[in-house]
């Protein structure tokens, strides 16, 4: 970065010009290596399709390996003495977690949760803190928040912890940095879905499964800031508290640590925030709580009800991540409070009137959520949701209804996109993809693109893994053209953006299958509803991202741009998103990954291929269908990633710390 | 110091949740829900399966094992055939609505017997093809899959192309329609809806319309209440012509459901599994209370009250002496 904006303009045109030249030789070498490769491919498997001589059969042993675990569950010395004290453990510190909640009552927790957010982050926090609580009642869903707010604390606790080890790891040694990153990116590439069939076998259906997996989702952020705050340590305080004689875990907790505070509340707001997210999907294993109630009101076809449990999840998420953020902006900013409730003065009294609260409670007799104080939203949700349908599916004058666009979509755009794909030879889809890699990245990011899509086509999955990125690729070409109109209608309307925010926190944090049946309400089954659900989904990242770039844009540029009479159409055009040239990337490869993540709930409502065999491994314990699927998706998230994300040659980074 | 205290007390815990879980060999088949029988209260906790005749099983029963029998009750929603591994471990105490699985059953009734059989729900199930009655009466032919080539053309979708489409369902349905498709040599291609609730939502909306469509479906089921549907004859099911999937050119058998639970609970499981094995009811009981949930949007458990209140001779059957 820093070569960069040293560069004149003088030199940038030469620079430029070996650019060029570097993607012109790039090219070249490829189109030498096809000419020797591609006529040998083409001599020994005539037709275009992935040549069957190429794949492997997983099939027989991942059902094997199915029976051995069910079989040997309740006897061998792995399970009994190791994995099943595991899981014992997981479910005996959710019921902890969860007794104490119920013995709290609902007065209980929600003024606990006032106080606690008011210690960390102020008063208006604290406000908002147990009011959402008491929404959370109010929609009468006090129980399954309780169970899911159990099942977070514990989950969360799990990833932080497991975090951080991983993070002080790789922030303390180059070599684990190394080994740590591409661990850390599949772990979050890896579609959840995939792998919580394989954990509900080994560790148990339910609660103990959906924390192994909730873990492995949300670990890796904590761990990625941790390595990231390690390492940005200030070298000349280390280099202070090194002369001042300290031993090297004094320096660790008394210097670099406390340096990182703000990485560390990050990666725990981060952490926060995905697990939440898993807590929905994990309810297909039977993890109970609100994501539980979201399901179920899906299999009745209930869009109010699923909304009645969705809405607490979002309350959850707002809430937590206001609080996590607020109290990271706080660090850092010394505290010059002199009042008399600070440090744990303030923590004790918070203590104290959360008890009270919770024996009046007690005392009174309402420790349960009182049923008089419910409010009943379901109906009138479901009455909008038919009025919408009713208007809009179909025959909407001029402009068509929903259920014609989404088919001429479909006809029109989907099925010659995948036919395309499809019907291109196997060997040019890795060319493009090898030409599509390097000029962005180096050889090294080409070979990782090449081969993961080359381990596509040895799974045996080739033609649905290119009928989901022909989803994949019209989610993210319409969440774009959506994302950077918004995004820069934000950027320019300071209005609209504060209007626009707490939308994108709904969107963002609703689970996707309260979003399911009005989408199908509004576009059928099929691809269509599939896609749709995607793009509503990566929208808000894509927005924010947007409209961060095009705000973040120098204004002395935007200043003189304007002086020199400039129209708002022009400044925009040649001055901001030039420069925003990289946020812009950024939304481009946020936008891909997020789509996909999206494919396998498509599956749920006829997006089919490899959605639909994640879904059906699950559905069936068909741990060969589900994982093949899932790796797959694996794999087509890797290759677009490389595909999508412009690497900075190596060594830049990696420089600092140690 | 104190961070050193805390990593200390941290590990102390961890070490006693390891010894608490009961050093030595942990148990990998009795490993109950952790919200079950918080503070005292008894509990039982009953799978749900997606559809919702499963679901009215499940409300009646947990009405009354609430209100006459004083036991709480969890429900859980996981797919069949997790359900019957749950089941084995003891997260699960009971399915109450099973459409067959000969292979589970094999394996945790019959090698491991940590399943037992629970007897008849009293509901019988079948899987069939449907059209929709309106169509069906304009077009009486339809109803026998040798005139389903005739009709692919108004069956069609952007979804299936040049193709008439039939539309499957969950992934977790029994179905044998890929190769019936190809078997009976059907200009046909099966588009899976992916979920129950996706593919109610789409009939619905063709009903609406009143649109053709084709579609696998099964009784009993309430839907039939709100939008009717003829059953269109498939080649007869004779025993063992699906024995081999990949030749399958028959309909489907019709099965009597099932309940299932866990062997530990129907043991020492008390009241609450004596209840659950005298509950049996009719199809239409069972359809009544669906249809309230469904498509009234009642919640279970006023759905589940509202018949009990009118059928008490029939529950009170069920109560253990």
């Amino acid at each position: 970065m820093a070569t960069a904006t040293a560069s004149s303009p003088v030199r940038d045109t030469g620079i430029g010009a070996l650019l060029r030249h570097r993607a012109v030789g790039k090219l070249l070498l490829l189109a030498l290596a096809a000419a020797i490769l591609v006529p040998i491919a083409n001599a020994k498997w005539a037709s275009g399709a992935w040549p069957d001589a190429l794949t492997v059969d997983l099939t027989e042993p991942l059902a094997k390996t199915t029976d051995w675990i069910i079989d040997n569950r309740d006897s061998h010395p792995l399970f009994i003495y190791f994995l099943g004290h595991v899981s014992n453990a997981i479910v005996l510190s959710v019921r902890g977690v969860y007794l104490v909640l119920l013995a709290a009552g609902w007065a209980g927790v929600t003024i606990g949760a006032g106080l606690v957010a008011w210690r960390v982050a102020g008063v208006k926090l604290a406000v908002l803190a147990s009011s959402a609580f008491a929404v959370c009642g109010l929609l009468g869903m006090w129980v399954p928040t309780m169970q899911t707010l159990a099942l977070m604390i514990v989950a969360v606790l799990a990833s932080v912890v497991i975090g951080l080890l991983l993070g002080l790891a790789g922030g303390l040694n180059d070599r684990m940095f190394r080994i740590l990153r591409p661990v850390l990116d599949t772990m979050q590439v890896l579609p959840a879905y995939a792998y919580l069939l394989p954990f509900a076998l080994v560790f148990g259906m339910g609660v103990p499964a959906a924390i192994i997996a909730t873990v492995v989702y949300a670990a890796p952020p904590m761990a990625r800031l941790t390595a990231l705050g390690l390492r940005g340590a200030d070298g000349g305080v280390m280099e202070a508290v090194t002369s001042l004689g300290a031993t090297g875990r004094q320096r660790l907790f008394s210097a670099r640590l406390p340096l990182a505070r703000k990485e560390l509340l990050l990666g725990l707001n981060q952490t926060i925030m995905m697990a939440l997210s898993m807590a929905v999907i994990a309810s297909v294993i039977g993890a109970g709580g609100l994501g539980d109630r979201v399901y179920q009101a899906l299999s009745t076809v209930d869009v109010g009800q699923a909304l009645a449990a969705g809405i607490p999840i979002v309350l959850l998420a707002v809430v937590l991540d206001r609080v996590t953020g607020a109290a990271g902006e706080r660090t850092g900013a010394h505290a010059e409070s002199t009042s008399p409730l600070r440090g744990w003065r303030g923590w004790s009294v918070a203590a104290v009137a959360t008890v009270v609260a919770a024996l009046a409670a007690r005392f009174a007799d309402r420790v349960d959520w009182p049923t008089g104080w419910v409010v009943n939203i379901a109906p009138s949700v479901n009455t909008g949701k038919e009025w919408m349908v009713d208007h809009i599916y179909t025959g909407v004058p001029v402009v068509g209804g929903t259920a014609d666009w989404a088919a001429n979509f479909t006809t029109w755009f989907l099925n010659p996109l995948r036919d395309g794909l499809q019907g291109l030879p196997w060997w040019s889809v890795l060319l493009v993809v090898a030409a599509l890699a390097w000029l962005i990245g180096t050889w090294q990011t080409a070979l990782t693109a090449v081969a993961a899509m080359a381990a596509i086509g040895v799974l045996g999955v080739w033609d649905k893994s290119l009928d989901t990125l022909a989803q994949v690729l019209a989610g993210v070409a319409v969440t774009l053209v959506l994302g950077f109109a918004i995004g820069i209608a934000a950027s320019r309307s300071k209005r609209f953006e504060s209007l626009l925010r707490p939308v994108l926190d709904v969107f963002q944090t609703m689970p996707q299958f309260v979003y399911l049946i009005p989408v199908v309400a509004l576009f059928g089954i099929g691809r269509a509803p599939a896609v749709a659900a995607a793009v509503v989904y990566a929208l808000p990242a894509v927005v924010r991202i947007t409209t961060q770039g095009l705000s973040q844009v120098d204004a002395a540029a935007m200043e003189s741009t304007r002086s020199l009479g400039a129209t708002s159409w022009q400044q925009l055009r040649k001055v901001q998103l030039p420069l925003a040239r990289p946020a812009l990337m950024l939304a481009l490869n946020q936008g891909v990954v997020l789509v996909l993540a999206v494919v396998v709930i498509g599956g749920l409502v006829g997006g089919g291929a490899l959605g639909y065999d994640v879904v059906f491994g699950i559905a069936q314990g068909d741990l060969a269908t589900g994982l093949v699927a899932g790796a797959a998706i694996v794999c087509l998230g890797l290759m677009l990633d490389r595909v999508t994300q412009p690497t900075t040659r190596r060594g830049h980074s990696v420089k600092k710390g140690a | 110091m104190r961070v050193r205290t805390r990593v200390m007390s941290a590990v102390t815990a961890g070490g006693a949740l390891l010894a608490l879980s009961g050093c030595g060999a942990a148990d990998m088949s009795k490993q109950a829900s952790p919200y079950a029988n918080a503070e005292g209260a008894k509990t039982v906790t009953l799978s749900v399966q997606s559809w919702v005749g499963a679901q009215a099983d499940v409300a009646v029963a947990e009405y009354l094992l609430k209100n006459e029998l004083d036991y709480r009750v969890d429900k859980v929603q996981i797919d069949e055939v997790p359900a019957w591994d749950a089941l084995s471990q003891g997260r699960v105490d009971a399915i109450m609505e099973d459409w067959g699985h000969p292979d589970q059953e094999q394996r945790y009734v019959k090698d491991k017997k940590t399943i037992v059989p629970g007897g008849d729900v009293g509901v019988t199930g079948h899987i069939g093809w449907y059209v929709p009655t309106y169509f069906a009466k304009k077009h009486p032919d339809v109803t026998d899959w040798k005139n389903l080539n005739k009709y692919a053309d108004q069956f069609k979708t952007s979804e299936s192309g040049s193709k008439g489409q039939l539309m499957d369902g969950s992934p977790s349905y029994v179905t044998n329609d890929k190769a019936l498709v190809q078997n009976l040599d059907l200009d046909y291609q099966v588009v899976f809806a992916g979920s129950e609730a996706a593919q109610i939502t789409q009939i619905e909306q063709f009903a609406k319309q009143k649109k053709p469509f084709l579609t696998y479906w099964y009784k009993p089921q309430w839907l039939f209440e709100k939008v009717p549907m003829t059953e269109v004859k498939l080649p007869a099911y004779k025993e063992g012509c699906d024995a081999d999937p990949a030749k399958i050119k028959c309909a489907y058998p019709h099965t009597p459901l099932q309940k299932y639970f866990n062997a530990d609970f129907a043991k020492n499981g008390g009241k609450a599994a004596e209840f659950l094995k005298n509950f049996t009811w009719s199809e239409e009981d069972q359809n009544e209370v669906s249809l309230m949930i469904a498509d009234k949007k009642m919640s279970p458990d006023d759905a589940a009250k509202a018949w009990i209140d009118k059928n008490e001779s029939k529950w009170k059957a069920w109560l253990p002496k």
